[in-house]
């Protein structure tokens, strides 16, 4: 995973309560069993004219010259909501989005996101708009955890421990896990003790 | 195999979805070369996941259950610990036996009093998601207890916790009883004998204490809920059936659903109806609109569709005799899958069709491009596609 310490862009304002993962990506534009081939199918309902077509329209944000290679999103509350298909994360991934600054995330979504190298940045909604606004660039800086505006504003926002550490150093959450192989095994062995029916080839006669 | 199968009578491996065959005939090579258990499309277990799961007996009280699928939350109703994540989380946990995560906060949620006639569990889930809104439940692990709970039976709880998703909850759980544990009793996986008594022993330690604090409390009278119906594009868009488009709704909604400000919901004419989920498609779902639609006939130029959430559902309705009951009233009746509830480039209805569905999401675009989804009961879905447009289940059962 791609570590992530300072960003600076023009964040692409999508201002919008409850993006769902449809449509950050509708399950017609999931076409291959992988990982990759998504980007293309990112937002298509707002991104093109027609369903299944490339056609670009003009009002989506990300059609606009100055937002075509955004990598910083600006969205509305409960963003990421619906399906829990990563296909959302990864396709605004290979798209090059490496943040999104958003008012609440969908618990299933900011979780992707922080195993997608992309950033959940929750700040309130008024600093947001603000930020959509001015127009400006910001610089996210996840060490300090802080957004900031060249000689302006700058917001501190919250992220938990261990996602801050995993985006930073890029980890790989299952690496980090099996270092405590040991305890896990401990667990399951008391565990199948004292709940046997739970473990499948266990359950009586 | 859920998703992405076919429901059509007589299918097989092809679907009308584009990259569906190969999903599914991966996953089957996949499954068999790591030794797991498929419950493949042509199998007589075969159904939406979160229904074959709790028919066969997999998920068990105090039992911590995943599934890369957000709709994992359903089997809270047995009083497991069981929500929804993403793929890199799946692998995540089939690799190491466990996942990582923050503790969430809880939330009881309380149905007081008791739900009127032709009120179901989803108009009370769909009440709180109005009331608290589609982020309501964020960080939580929400309880849902109360009179109006402990009267639920199993089914009805599914359905319940089914839609703490659509809150934004990690999960929604029911403290397990004895309603629970008859349910399970004899199911495949489910312990036997010895096993059994010595599971419900530890499984009747589970419930909350009396004395138990949460984080968040939240309160709902039952009995001033009304059948509920979805005017906009998220689950937080519903009101009763009596009820109308607010007067100042956002913009975008109503645009993409074609509806006025202060339009009341009733009479909104529609072109399809869809029973069916894994929200509303269990045996239970299946009788209450056969109940209505019973020696009736679907209103002239709407498509309906019956699809059971699982082939268990299906042949169980049919030796009822549900499914005469469906084609007789103009239903189409289905093998068992996801099917229409979300669209994935195979079947869907004509565009700009308004579809009144027994489903959980009525996002733009979910059933398929520029449809218009209102979300309701199962009843509710019986009585509009009577009637042709939206309409109040408990006139017709009148």
């Amino acid at each position: 995973m791609k570590p992530f310490t300072t960003l600076t862009a023009l964040p692409a304002p999508l201002l919008l309560d409850n993006i769902d993962t449809d449509t950050i990506i509708p399950s017609r534009e999931m076409k291959s069993t992988g990982k990759t081939g998504l980007a293309g199918g990112l937002f298509a309902p707002w991104r093109y004219r027609t369903p299944g077509g490339r056609d670009p329209d003009p009002d989506f944000v990300l059609n606009r010259p100055d937002h075509a290679d955004a990598q910083i999103l600006l969205g509305g509350g409960n963003f990421g909501c619906g399906s829990s298909r990563e296909h959302a994360v990864w396709a605004l991934a290979e798209y090059g989005i490496r943040a999104i600054i958003a008012p609440g995330f969908a618990p299933i979504f900011a979780s992707n996101c922080t195993r997608n190298g992309i950033v959940p940045v929750t700040l309130d909604r008024a600093t947001i708009e603000e930020i959509a606004a001015s127009h400006a660039p910001v610089t996210i800086d996840l060490a300090a955890q802080t957004v900031r505006q060249e000689g302006g504003a700058c917001w501190p926002f919250d992220i938990g421990a261990e996602a801050k550490a995993m985006l930073l150093e890029g980890l790989d959450a299952i690496d980090l896990t099996l270092k405590n192989r040991a305890e896990i095994a401990a667990f399951q062995q008391a565990d199948q003790a004292s709940r046997p029916w739970i473990y499948l080839g266990d359950i009586g006669q | 195999m859920d998703h992405i199968v076919d429901t059509r009578p007589g299918r097989g491996d092809q679907t009308l979805m584009p990259g569906g065959q190969a999903f599914i005939t991966e996953t089957r090579s996949a499954a068999r070369e790591a030794g797991i258990t498929l419950f493949d499309v042509t199998d007589p277990d075969q159904g939406i996941v979160h229904v074959i799961s709790p028919e066969l007996g997999i998920v068990l009280p105090g039992c911590t259950l995943i599934a890369p699928d957000s709709h994992s939350c359903t089997q809270g109703a047995f009083g497991a610990l069981a929500w929804g994540i993403g793929s890199s989380e799946a692998e995540h946990a089939m690799a190491t036996g466990t996942l990582r995560m923050v503790r969430p906060r809880t939330m009881r949620v309380r149905f007081t009093g008791m739900p009127g006639p032709g009120v179901t569990p989803k108009d009370m889930i769909l009440t709180l998601i109005a009331r608290y809104g589609a982020g309501g439940g964020k960080g939580y692990a929400v309880e849902f207890t109360g009179e109006a709970i402990d009267a639920l039976d199993m089914e009805g709880r599914m359905t319940l916790c089914n839609m703490a998703t659509e809150f934004s909850a990690m999960t929604g759980m029911i403290a397990p009883d004895e309603k629970t544990f008859r349910w399970l009793r004899g199911r495949r996986y489910a312990p036997r004998g010895a096993m059994l008594e010595r599971a419900l022993a530890d499984w009747r330690t589970l419930a909350s204490d009396p004395g138990a604090r949460f984080d968040s409390e939240v309160e709902i009278d039952a009995a001033t809920i009304e059948p509920m119906v979805s005017w906009g594009t998220s689950p937080e868009h519903s009101v009763g059936i009596s009820g109308q488009v607010p007067d100042d709704p956002p913009e975008r909604p109503i645009r993409y659903m074609g509806v006025q400000p202060g339009q009341k919901l009733a009479g909104i004419p529609i072109d399809a109806a869809f029973i069916g989920s894994c929200t509303n498609g269990r045996l239970s779902d299946l009788r209450r609109a056969a109940a209505l639609l019973k020696g009736r006939h679907v209103a002239p130029g709407v498509r309906a569709l019956a699809v059971p959430g699982s082939m268990a559902v299906r042949r169980a309705a049919e030796a009822e005799g549900l499914d005469a009951i469906f084609t007789d009233a103009g239903f189409e009746w289905r093998m068992s899958g996801c099917s229409m509830c979300f669209y994935a480039g195979g079947e869907s209805f004509p565009a700009g069709s308004r579809v009144i569905s027994s489903t959980n999401r009525n996002f733009e675009g979910r059933q398929g491009p520029a449809i218009r989804t209102h979300i309701a009961s199962p009843e509710t879905v019986a009585a509009s596609a009577i009637a042709g447009h939206i309409a109040d289940p408990r006139e017709l059962a009148q």
